[in-house]
């Protein structure tokens, strides 16, 4: 034990102290603050001011057509498209007088995306405006507040048995539980692929051969495994830190009234800007909603699932990189069927966040090789009813007999594979590795 | 008195390693086939054989990395237990390794805790061992930064630290300048007078004929000689004399029931004895015919010799290390 705990120390001290580990702490969640930050900043201030004249054959534009921030519409008179320039427009919009729809924009540069888009907007508005006046005599603020009553309606889902009712909020759950899922998938694939890569140094430096003159390979490949995820533990810990920290330090810069701004412009813009739109509703819920999560098992959960999906991984990812030699695509091919079942899973996930209770759903969250992921999707919804005790149980039960015994496995597969060198072996050889005695 | 003098020289003589009936074999061949052989305490032990004799997996069951498929291990009189006895063991493996990204006095630690040395212990007996060999300005430099020699020194260092009763070295002179090599010679010597016993596996005969007191010669995974470098000569001698003469001798007159004449020069001569005549009655012989001898040497094999006419017709270069199935 005491053995294992120096291999442990050495595993974890000489990744941490590395320079890549400490940048890549430090700078992922600041790339992903700055990232958020910079398209709230855009999508508020960088908004290229067009003014667009426009020529109006039809006669019923004026008035209908909206200014937006980035678009301001002005019917002067004389204006052609040789001298709109000269004028001070950037563009000049014409209107045909029939119903073909054709109509023309002209411009010394080309209109991004988001602002062609909008003048088509207030294009169609402004015709639907037109045509409910011409046939029902509506005008566009009657309209306007009807589709703003309508638009009010949210269904509120009260679950649970009589006595004690709970007001869900399937949305948060759905983002709680597909972020977990998929932060789990991730990590598998970080951290499981990092022990690999441990594994197969060890073996080209050949100070594999040192090492189990001193220490059982077992202990070699345990603290290697336990080393490394206390590793990739500890970057979760940071990155969630630096993060609160982070988004602490930049609301408490931005005043509410830029926040607001940020949401209402790009509630105005779709396409690119649709993610900012997303990350600042989003911003405004979290504060709301998340008092109805229940985070002290969502988070007792996703630690739990972390840890134990990745000792189920990292065992079989260090059985394949003791078995390949210095041919990094051996250990593509070998790879494989370790890295299918976790892409099963992730799938299974995006279905599961849609309907967690769905027989498929909860047959995954219990099979040790999906459940990390798709149990992390399912939880958020609700432990005790959406999924009952004895599935998680259950879950974490199987979890953890399957964590035992692909250590168990791997270990068979990893002390001879070790000091193996020459041609690849396949999968029929190792599983032969694993199952002879001794 | 008597019997005092008997116990004593039983205890002395109780070997330190001793190999009862060892098999191993894979599923293509026979990697140890049946050895058996003992080392005593203090001596410097020469394992030989030619590449993929079975030397390697020999080795690995001795430090515990293998189980055998039967036979056993003793280690000091008791069965081999690898998880305590391990920490008398020193081995260094002809494919050498070490963390190629780690300071080597970090590297030198961290080898000698996982032998159980506390820390302090360990940074003591290193810079012991450092300034011995002029290694003091490497502390912090990285493996990657060092040259082959160096790093086979290093790697040296790092097998004997712990002060164990046995130390293995594979092949541990290739890659280094003559000046080195005859460093850690000097330093294997030093291990064995100060009561280490060393094993010394290698396919380079010279090294064995100057450095081992006793050999053992492994083929095709079976033990094909054992004993003194001295002994394994004299059984192994094809009576072959050199003599020198004063004077021109002419070998076609010479008598061919004594000997046959192997090589002539001048007035000099390689003859191979009949068996049945010692070497007195050939003297004579020479002396009768008026003959001045100036030198009459008996000329013993090399191990070289005996080994390559040992391994000779055996598929032993066919053989390449097959992998584990």
């Amino acid at each position: 034990m005491n053995k294992t705990w120096l291999i442990i120390k050495r595993e974890y001290l000489s990744r941490v102290k590395k320079k890549t580990f400490i940048l890549s702490t430090i700078l992922t969640p600041l790339l992903f603050v700055v990232l958020i930050a910079g398209i709230t900043y855009i999508s508020v201030e960088e908004v290229d001011q067009e003014k667009i004249a426009v020529i109006d054959k039809a006669g019923f534009f004026q008035g209908n057509l909206e200014n937006t921030k980035a678009l301001t519409f002005e019917f002067p008179s004389g204006i052609d498209t040789a001298n709109y320039d000269d004028k001070g427009y950037s563009a000049v919009l014409f209107i045909p007088n029939d119903s073909s729809a054709n109509y023309q924009l002209y411009s010394k540069k080309q209109f991004g995306l988001i602002a062609a888009s909008q003048i088509e907007d207030q294009i169609n508005k402004a015709v639907e405006n037109n045509l409910l006046k011409d046939r029902f005599n509506i005008d566009s603020k009657t309209i306007d507040s009807i589709r703003n009553q309508a638009g009010e309606a949210e269904v509120q889902n009260f679950y649970g048995d009589r006595t004690e009712v709970k007001e869900g909020n399937s949305k948060l759950a759905y983002a709680i539980g597909y972020g977990a899922g998929f932060l789990i998938y991730i990590t598998l694939f970080i951290y499981g692929t990092m022990v690999m890569r441990g594994v197969m140094e060890e073996k080209t430096n050949r100070i594999a051969e040192v090492m189990v003159s001193s220490v059982k390979p077992f202990q070699l490949m345990l603290g290697k495994i336990i080393g490394i995820g206390a590793v990739g533990l500890t970057q979760f810990i940071m990155w969630i830190i630096l993060i609160i920290g982070i988004s602490t330090a930049a609301s408490a810069l931005l005043s509410p009234e830029t926040i607001q701004q940020a949401s209402d412009a790009s509630q105005q813009m779709n396409g690119q800007a649709g993610m900012a739109s997303r990350a600042t509703s989003g911003f405004e819920d979290f504060s709301e909603t998340m008092g109805q999560a229940n985070w002290f098992v969502i988070v007792g959960c996703f630690l739990f699932y972390f840890v134990f999906g990745y000792l189920f991984y990292a065992a079989l990812f260090a059985a394949v990189g003791s078995a390949v030699n210095e041919d990094p695509q051996d250990a593509q091919s070998l790879m494989l069927p370790i890295i299918m079942p976790i892409i099963i899973a992730i799938m299974l996930m995006m279905k599961a966040v849609t309907s967690p209770a769905s027989s498929m759903a909860t047959w995954a969250s219990i099979i040790p090789f999906f459940s990390p992921i798709v149990m992390m999707a399912r939880i958020p919804f609700g432990v005790g009813d959406t999924v009952p005790y004895w599935q998680l149980l259950l879950s974490m039960a199987s979890l953890v007999a399957g964590f035992l015994f692909t250590t168990w496995l791997s270990a068979k597969i990893y002390r001879t594979g070790i000091l193996m060198y020459g041609k690849k072996p396949s999968w029929k050889e190792m599983w032969k590795w694993a199952v002879r005695k001794a | 008195m008597n019997s005092t003098f008997e116990i004593q020289s039983i205890l002395a003589m109780h070997p330190i390693l001793e190999l009862r009936n060892l098999k191993k074999h894979y599923a293509t061949q026979k990697a140890v086939d049946d050895v058996s052989f003992s080392i005593t305490p203090g001596s410097i032990f020469g394992l030989l054989g030619p590449n993929g004799a079975g030397k390697t997996t020999l080795l690995r069951m001795i430090t515990g990395i293998f189980y055998p498929d039967s036979g056993e291990v003793l280690f000091n009189g008791k069965k081999f237990d690898a998880l305590k006895d391990v920490q008398q063991i020193g081995y260094m493996p002809e494919e050498r390794g070490l963390y190629k990204k780690m300071r080597i006095g970090e590297q030198a630690v961290y080898l000698a805790q996982l032998k159980g040395l506390s820390k302090s212990e360990a940074i003591e007996k290193i810079k012991y061992w450092f300034t011995r060999l002029e290694m003091q300005s490497w502390w912090n430099k990285k493996v990657e930064d060092l040259s082959k020699g160096m790093s086979q020194k290093l790697q040296f260092v790092t097998t004997v630290l712990h002060e164990p009763k046995l130390i293995i070295l594979d092949e541990p002179f290739s890659g280094l300048d003559p000046l080195n090599a005859n460093l850690i010679k000097d330093e294997i010597y030093r291990l064995a007078k100060d009561g280490s016993t060393i094993i010394f596996s290698t396919h380079r005969m010279e090294q064995v004929e100057e450095i081992c007191d006793h050999i053992v010669l492994i083929n095709l995974g079976k033990k094909i000689l054992d004993g003194t470098v001295n002994d394994i000569k004299q059984s192994h001698k094809q009576n072959l004399f050199s003599i020198k003469f004063e004077n021109e001798v002419l070998p076609e007159h010479l008598a061919t029931y004594l000997f046959e004449v192997k090589n002539a020069g001048k007035n000099e001569l390689t003859i191979q004895k009949h068996a049945e005549y010692n070497n007195n009655e050939i003297l004579q012989y020479f002396l009768s015919k008026g003959l001045q001898v100036n030198a009459f040497n008996e000329i013993l094999p090399s191990l070289n010799e005996i080994f390559i006419r040992q391994v000779e017709g055996t598929n032993a270069t066919a053989r390449a290390f097959q992998p584990v199935s």
